[in-house]
């Protein structure tokens, strides 16, 4: 129970992970995979904000009165920057894999993996 | 020993390289300019490796490292006994060869004239670089070239079935050198941190198991295909698509002999007698090599096809030279070495009958030549000393050499490899005899044509019975070669 | 400002702002474009030079980001191994961006051709990101802007692209993902992203388990950009069907920097002993290569598309340096090294001619060779080159760092790795030698369909740069090793 509970906040990233890693393989429409791989990227985000995290901190903003600087007050900044960056490259993912799907759509009219298959072996 | 440092084993090797680039710029258009280049080329680089000659007799050595790619693989050459041997061999009857391939090109109208002497020369270039490798990286190299420069050649025709022995031709002698001969250079380096040929082998000192050794050994064996050891021959009688001056010089010569002189570095300069006899390795070679002796000639004897007997006959004689090797005894090694220049001679000759008849009469098969004696005296006079002198018989070049192979069997004490050379002569002589037979004492079928001298072209006839004379010449004066021999041996046994 | 000092920063920047420059010349004169675009790499080819001048002459280069101190800054970091890598890198791009001049123009309509520049850029500035940091979240970065500009520079070839654009997204972004989280876990045990840092601190961590999970989120993760088997399902559809010039310049550079960021994860993160004796990957990763190149192998005979072709035998060439980097010891670490140099001018080569053939007879299939030495005889001759050097004929390139190789696997006493490696070599003769048999002997068909001469000049000028760096490369490997590759070894070995 302790292993469950304690790390709570690593079960949740690893069942979300797992979620959206299923739904890139086994999901035939193509947008459902995507969104599939928003959860699984949303996952890895989460991971890295829940390690910052410490009891009774607070937000890592210096004010000038203070006297001593307590380093345990703080929470981590560091992930937080990361994942800022992190978001910004999951967005542009983002942005790349719906252009892509646009076009997929444009050439056969569909999203299913399964007909894109059907036209390609008709084609042949 | 004292070692010259000289350009001379660069400029053999590189001379006929220039003439295929001169070949090739000169083209279809100027052909006498460009038969021109091929025969200069073969003059000056047979001047280039007799000039080396005296140096070698007095027991100097030539080198020349060319460049050092990495710290072992180097690309180096020295010439020593063994390699001017079959150097001079090579270069010699590439003069010959090239005046008979302009007749045979030209007597046929071939096509593709100009590739085929580009690329003749080049495997001539890569001849010579085999024969003057000082490790073994550099023989494998010139190895290689030699085999992807002669694919082309025995393509020539471009036909399906030319394509089609091309493709067994390569795969045979690429196939296996990449994967087994390459393996076992590379285990050689990785034991020894030496790939250069040296008078007592390079495994001297190293620890190594009786197991190891022996696959290396093998694997070597099987790597050297050119040498057509069975079971990895049947390239040999595939290449015969080729025409046939490629067939005599490549497949006679220069290819099988590269195999077989590759084989004689690797017994004596990789492993070394000492050891081979100490792990009882030669015996097993002897054992292969006999074994293809005495089947390639039985397979021999049911071929109807000229160049396809002669082929198997090669490949039979080829082995030869290994079992000579392969008894480790200084009889058995100066009867090989004799027997590479003793069989060159007299299957080049063959070859150039073969081709001649072709030429003359478009014929191939043996019984068609009914009676071409008449028809074409000189050409299977020259055939008649051909087959004497494989056969073994005086006073032809082949005497010498099997006489020292079965002196140094006995040296050996081994009566098998001499019930195995008896064997062979009968069936040598049963597979060229009815040739003879045929060609002289039987009537021809045709009318026309009969009793009428109609030979092939002077350029191919004339080379033909100079081939034919050298087999007599060898027979009379050996000294020439035992005299270079006798160096050979000097270093790799000493001096008993 | 020493122009010299800053070189290490300067070879990331000038791609990466000419890619949004390159955009802005569309408004202002579009035939500006292609020169700027080449005159851009060709300064990040001359700053890649002086880069591994300096690192030969001076060891290796030091440069902090924005004069922050690591481990808080990022810091660019260039040894021998980086250097290297980075001159292959901007060397390739660089001769790709003259080939791909005509190349493109018949695959690409004319409009888009400057975004095409601008992706190509940015596609370098991420490879040579990735090579050049010494910061591991800032190689993830990277590693996005190259996977990124790859997905959009494949989707633009023909039709059947934009599907294998869209596998290679999803694969990639998983590997991505996978390697982010090895991040994550390396930064949750020891608070340092610094390569440099963590080789420090690691080691007192060698036991935990963390360690272990980022290790293996981090191979997993880079195994799937360098398509390594069973994890190559993207590569054949990409590569096939991307232009010729972006299969040409991702074959030779996306697959080998991912190597790179192997070799560095295993070697300079780690150290050797961890792989080898802590955990057994080495050993693991060995016979993972070694189904690699047999399967690559295997597949590639049964091809009748010549970049579907190439496209397998490069997932066995893979297998090759991944191989002899795990082997254990010098020979083979040297040869996977050298390699990664052989493989990335041969793999080019292959492509752009690949891409020459399409541009003339508009076909990619193996059985339109048939006689094509008639009407290209130069390119074919630099086909010849670089086929001899795939199966490894000396005195080509491809036969030392096979030679290497092999050396390494008899070493380890990997006698099956040694016999993949082998094997390879046949397949590779096999494949190469029934092209060439169709080239100088085949009977061209159609005459009359095939009445056409040699490639445009801006093909055929970069093709035969290739074939003669195949040669060169290959005579000089011993001065390439002695100076820069020895320097690579990691300690251990």
């Amino acid at each position: 129970m302790e292993i469950i509970i304690g790390k709570y906040n690593y079960w949740i990233y690893i069942s979300l992970m797992m979620i959206g890693f299923y739904a890139m393989i086994a999901k035939k429409n193509l947008v459902k995979k995507l969104v599939g791989m928003n959860i699984f990227q949303t996952a890895i985000i989460l991971f890295f904000i829940s390690t910052a995290y410490k009891k009774d901190a607070t937000i890592p903003i210096l004010v000038k009165s203070q006297e001593a600087i307590n380093p345990a007050q703080y929470i981590n900044p560091l992930p937080h920057v990361l994942m800022l960056t992190a978001i910004v490259v999951m967005v542009s993912t983002f942005g790349v894999a719906l252009a892509v799907i646009m076009m997929i759509y444009k050439q056969y009219k569909t999203l299913d993996e399964d007909e894109i298959i059907e036209i390609l072996k008709k084609k042949k | 020993m004292e070692t010259i440092i000289s350009l001379k084993p660069i400029l053999a090797v590189i001379v006929s390289t220039i003439a295929s680039f001169l070949i090739a710029i000169t083209g279809d258009r100027a052909r006498n300019l460009r038969e021109t280049w091929t025969i200069l080329a073969a003059v000056i680089k047979f001047g280039i490796v007799i000039s080396m000659l005296p140096d070698i007799l007095n027991g100097k050595i030539i080198e020349y490292t060319l460049l050092k790619i990495t710290p072992e693989l180097i690309l180096h050459f020295k010439v020593d006994a063994l390699g001017i041997f079959f150097a001079i061999t090579a270069s010699f009857l590439w003069i010959i060869t090239s005046f008979y391939s302009i007749g045979y090109m030209r007597g046929l109208n071939e096509h593709g004239q100009t590739r085929y002497f580009a690329y003749f020369a080049i495997a001539l270039s890569a001849t010579m670089g085999v024969a003057f490798s000082a490790n073994m990286f550099t023989a494998f190299l010139f190895y290689e070239i030699i085999t992807i420069s002669t694919f082309p050649l025995v393509a020539h025709k471009e036909t399906e079935e030319a394509k089609r022995g091309a493709r067994k031709y390569l795969a045979y002698l690429l196939g296996t050198s990449v994967a087994f001969q390459l393996t076992a250079i590379v285990i050689t380096y990785n034991i020894t941190g030496n790939l250069n040929f040296s008078y007592k082998g390079v495994f001297i000192g190293a620890n190594i198991s009786h197991t190891i050794i022996t696959i290396t050994f093998l694997l070597y064996i099987a790597g050297i295909t050119k040498a057509a050891i069975m079971p990895l021959h049947s390239w040999l009688p595939a290449a015969m698509v080729a025409p046939t001056p490629v067939s005599a010089l490549l497949h006679a010569v220069a290819v099988v002999k590269t195999g077989v002189f590759m084989v004689m570095r690797v017994v004596l300069h990789i492993f070394g007698i000492d050891l081979l006899k100490s792990f009882d390795l030669g015996t097993v070679l002897a054992i292969i090599a006999s074994f293809t002796i005495i089947s390639a000639s039985i397979m021999a004897l049911k071929q109807d096809n000229l160049k396809l007997r002669l082929a198997y006959s090669t490949v039979s004689q080829l082995s030869y030279i290994v079992l000579g090797v392969a008894l480790l005894t200084p009889s058995g090694i100066t009867g090989s070495i004799m027997h590479i220049v003793g069989h060159a001679f007299g299957k080049i000759t063959l070859f150039f009958t073969a081709g001649a008849i072709y030429v003359a009469t478009h014929k191939t098969k043996i019984s068609e030549l009914d009676g071409i004696g008449k028809q074409m005296p000189f050409t299977m006079g020259a055939f008649t000393v051909g087959a004497l002198s494989m056969i073994g018989i005086p006073p032809f070049a082949g005497f010498i050499s099997k006489w020292y192979l079965s002196l140094g069997a006995l040296e050996a004490g081994d009566i098998f490899v001499l019930a195995v050379l008896a064997t062979s002569t009968i069936l040598n002589a049963c597979y060229f005899m009815p040739i003879i037979y045929i060609a002289f004492l039987k009537e021809s079928k045709s009318i026309i044509n009969n009793r009428k001298i109609n030979e092939a072209p002077m350029l191919i006839v004339i080379p033909l019975v100079i081939a034919a004379i050298g087999t007599v010449f060898i027979f009379f004066y050996p000294s020439i070669f035992i005299d270079i021999i006798k160096v050979i041996i000097l270093a790799v046994i000493g001096n008993n | 400002m020493n122009l010299s000092e800053h070189a290490s920063i300067l070879i990331v920047v000038i791609p990466l702002v000419a890619s949004f420059i390159n955009i802005f010349l569309i408004f202002l004169k579009r035939s500006l474009c292609y020169p700027f675009f080449v005159l851009v790499l060709g300064i990040c080819f001359a700053l890649s030079i002086d880069i591994l001048y300096t690192v030969i002459n001076f060891g290796t280069v030091r440069y902090k980001l924005g004069g922050w101190m690591p481990p808080w800054g990022i810091e660019y970091v260039i040894d021998y191994l980086n250097a290297y890598v980075i001159v292959i890198v901007s060397s390739i791009s660089f001769i790709i961006a003259i080939y791909s001049k005509d190349s493109v123009k018949k695959e690409i309509t004319k409009a888009r051709l400057p975004y095409f520049y601008s992706t190509y850029l940015l596609l370098t500035t991420g490879l040579l990101g990735i090579t050049i940091t010494g910061d591991i979240f800032n190689l993830y970065v990277f590693l996005e802007i190259a996977s990124l500009s790859a997905y959009a520079l494949i989707a633009i070839g023909e039709k059947r692209s934009v599907l294998a654009s869209y596998n290679y997204i999803i694969m990639g972004t998983i590997g991505a993902c996978f390697y982010l989280l090895g991040v994550g876990y390396i930064y949750i045990i020891t608070g340092s992203l610094n390569i440099n840092d963590l080789t420090r601190l690691l080691p007192s961590m060698y036991e935990s388990k963390v360690t272990l999970t980022a290790l293996a989120f981090f191979v997993v993760g880079i195994a799937i950009k360098i398509a390594l088997f069973p994890l190559h399902r993207w590569l054949p559809d990409s590569y096939t069907f991307a232009p010729s010039a972006v299969s040409a310049f991702a074959s030779a550079t996306v697959t080998k920097v991912g190597i790179y960021v192997l070799i560095r994860i295993s070697f300079t993160l780690f150290e050797p002993r961890f792989l080898t004796e802590i955990t057994p990957l080495s050993n693991m990763l060995i016979w993972w290569a070694t189904i690699a190149i047999f399967f690559g192998s295997i597949i590639a005979i049964g091809q009748t598309d010549f970049k579907r072709t190439l496209s397998y035998i490069l997932i066995a060439e893979i297998g090759y340096m991944v191989l002899g980097a795990n082997l254990g010891n010098k020979e083979g670490f040297i040869g996977a090294v050298l390699h990664m140099l052989n493989d990335a001018v041969m793999i080019a080569c292959l492509f752009m001619i690949a891409g020459g053939i399409f541009y003339r007879v508009g076909s990619r299939n193996l059985e339109d060779f048939n006689g094509l030495n008639k009407n290209m005889p130069i390119t074919m001759s630099a086909f010849t080159i670089a086929a001899l050097s795939m199966i490894g004929i000396p005195p080509t390139a491809g036969f030392f760092s096979k030679w290497y190789l092999i050396l390494g696997a008899i070493e380890a006493r990997h006698w099956i790795s040694a016999s993949a490696l082998i094997f390879s070599s046949l397949v590779n003769a096999f494949i190469f030698f029934k092209l060439l048999e169709k080239v100088y002997f085949g009977k061209n068909v159609g005459v009359l369909k095939y009445n056409f001469r040699e490639l445009p000049l801006s093909m055929m000028i970069p093709i035969l740069i290739m074939a003669l760096a195949i040669l060169i490369i290959g005579f000089y490997s011993g001065e390439i090793i002695s100076s820069v590759i020895k320097f690579t070894v990691p300690a251990g070995f």
